[in-house]
């Protein structure tokens, strides 16, 4: 799975209220209306600019804070492609790969900059900025976890197998 | 080799003999999910084929959040929550029964020995009794619904012993900001937490769950405190079935061992916009403040309540600044009554608002205008929160926030018994 895109660059510890508030997560259930205000405190109109397969790229402890499935639903569905950051708080981490969300470690993310493009090979475990013709490794995703995402997420395994991972 | 009170729960809920770094796949004994994540919970499981619960008595649905519904679309929510714990005869906690943490430890759905989830990230405040209890995704969630299974890595701990007694108007909220300001927001992620030490001893459950409340905003995966005398008083009357009193041993291994003096804990506050910035109170003194909130699963117990209403006895906070009060749970909210909390803080001029988690998650009761302050008692003071993105919060213990309501602007406890 070769996943490509144009990079968003974020810092440090972007949390789930940044990423969509709790005031529209408590308002609002329809996904198309919720997902347009995500990340709008950091970014005004994020969802708007995105366009489909760009890529979040970002320092450490992305995600942290809340449960909210929300947070990487709403990335999701603007069109993020992937997410990579130095690290991610664990259930952040947990929600993207079971919505089918790639979220990627990778230490590297200060040499990627805004605007920059990627090309992530999860299976091979390397990212290749093709702007700056650079190579990064990725932390290995378990192949758990890989075939979880590579089937769209749990619900989509559950329907494809018949039964539960585990 | 010994094994952690951690790896001792995780050990017994998948029947093999686990150590921090494995993964197993662990039996659930409690499930909770409430208003902000049921319904994408309740839309996993009928999209799997979810044809019912895999024990509907361990199963918990707490409406708190938007409780009463302040939006039609919670409403909504609200009823398919109780539409789903009808069909399946899940347990329902309905509006104004109180905030889903403190339900859960009062109600006897969290007790010592118990692996615990919660589509919450606070619901590592259960570690207070004994259980490992750690927060997940709406869409796991379906899945535990389904299987009453987990996969989990069992976590690593770190051992923080606290020693020595707390200065007056030095609450469990002081020590576990200072915590959080010494590990930072990732300083704990995947890990355990394990708080011990005389101080963890002699403090009351109520400070107990305030301190493991927190764990997740240093990312960890739990707080826990080894069961004691206490927890067993605390869960009185609540029928139990399989408790188990679990203790770490002596030679379990920690990946850090952090010792703390109490007794030189100041009032703690944390400012804008990261948990883990984290200051003395007397260093940001005299701000002035709009609003004060004084609840949530961090602070909302009697105990909580009793400090700050010791404060507003017999005085009248600053007219400029609004102080809302939430009680944790009915059955805290009764106890205050009884006690004549509630007549003191509406004396005062507090708006006492019904039990749930209030204005804490930015859903009503409270909500910020760009450019106001709140100093609140509950756990998280991201941008936006609580409102408006252009508006700052602070977080400090019920001492401080009534303290400061008093003063109308952010005030060290200690001064009202200098």
């Amino acid at each position: 799975m070769i996943i490509k895109g144009r990079v968003w660059k974020f810092s440090d510890d972007v949390n789930t209220d940044l990423i969509i508030a709790g005031k529209y997560k408590l308002s609002i259930t329809d996904i198309d209306e919720l997902s347009k205000h995500a990340m709008e405190a950091l970014i005004p109109n994020f969802a708007e600019k995105v366009k489909s397969g760009d890529l979040i790229i970002a320092g450490k402890n992305f995600g942290c804070g809340s449960s909210r499935e929300q947070a990487p639903l709403v990335l999701k569905h603007i069109g993020i492609g992937a997410i990579v950051a130095k690290s991610f708080a664990r259930i952040f981490y947990r929600n993207a790969i079971n919505i089918g969300l790639p979220a990627i470690e990778c230490k590297e993310t200060d040499r990627i900059a805004d605007g920059d493009i990627l090309e992530i090979d999860l299976q091979e475990g390397r990212i290749k900025n093709i702007a700056k013709n650079e190579i990064y490794e990725i932390k290995p995703i378990p192949p758990a976890l890989l075939e979880i995402l590579f089937n769209g997420g749990l619900v989509g395994y559950v329907k494809k197998y018949g039964r539960l991972p585990w | 080799m010994g094994k952690t009170i951690s790896e001792k729960i995780f050990s017994l809920a998948s029947g093999r003999d686990a150590y921090a770094g494995d993964i197993v796949i662990a039996n659930i004994d409690s499930a909770m999910l409430h208003d902000g994540t049921a319904l994408l919970a309740i839309e996993a499981f009928r999209e799997m084929g979810g044809r019912g619960l895999w024990d509907p008595s361990r199963v918990v649905l707490v409406i708190d959040h938007v409780a009463p519904s302040a939006n039609e679309n919670f409403s909504k929510v609200h009823n398919a929550m109780r539409g789903f714990a009808n069909k399946y005869d899940a347990n329902l906690y309905d509006a104004g029964s109180g905030i889903c943490h403190q339900i859960m430890v009062e109600s006897g759905h969290a007790y010592p020995g118990a692996l615990i989830v919660g589509a919450d990230s606070h619901t590592c405040t259960y570690g207070a009794l004994g259980a490992f209890a750690t927060g997940i995704g709406s869409t796991e969630m379906a899945a535990v619904l389904m299987s009453g299974k987990l996969w989990f890595k069992v976590p690593e701990s770190i051992k923080i012993e606290i020693d020595g007694l707390l200065q007056p108007m030095v609450t469990p909220k002081d020590v576990i900001l200072k915590i959080v300001g010494m590990i930072g927001a990732d300083g704990a992620t995947y890990e355990a937490i394990e708080f011990c030490g005389s101080t963890v001893k002699a403090m009351s459950v109520s400070g107990r769950l305030t301190l493991c409340n927190m764990a997740v905003e240093m990312g960890a995966k739990t707080g826990i405190i080894e069961p004691d005398e206490k927890t067993i008083n605390y869960l009185h009357g609540l029928e139990i079935k399989d408790l188990k009193m679990l203790r770490s041993d002596g030679d379990a291994e920690y990946s850090r061992k952090i010792n703390l003096n109490a007794s030189e804990i100041e009032p703690q506050i944390s400012c804008p916009h990261a948990v883990d910035n984290v200051k003395s109170v007397k260093e940001v003194e005299g701000l002035e403040i709009n609003q004060v909130f004084i609840g949530s699963c961090t602070n909302g117990r009697l105990e909580d309540l009793r400090v700050a209403a010791e404060i507003f006895r017999g005085k009248t906070i600053r007219k400029d600044v609004r102080v809302i009060v939430a009680p944790a749970s009915r059955s805290v909210y009764l106890q205050a009554l009884k006690e004549g909390l509630i007549e003191i803080f509406i004396r005062a001029g507090c708006i006492v608002c019904n039990p749930g988690c209030g204005p804490c998650a930015g859903a009503h009761q409270g909500i910020l205008a760009p450019g106001e302050t709140c100093l609140s008692t509950s756990n998280r003071n991201f941008k936006g929160r609580m409102g408006s993105s252009e508006a700052e919060i602070y977080l400090a213990s019920p001492a401080t926030a009534a303290a400061s309501a008093l003063e109308g602007k952010i005030t060290d406890p200690r001064r009202l018994i200098s």
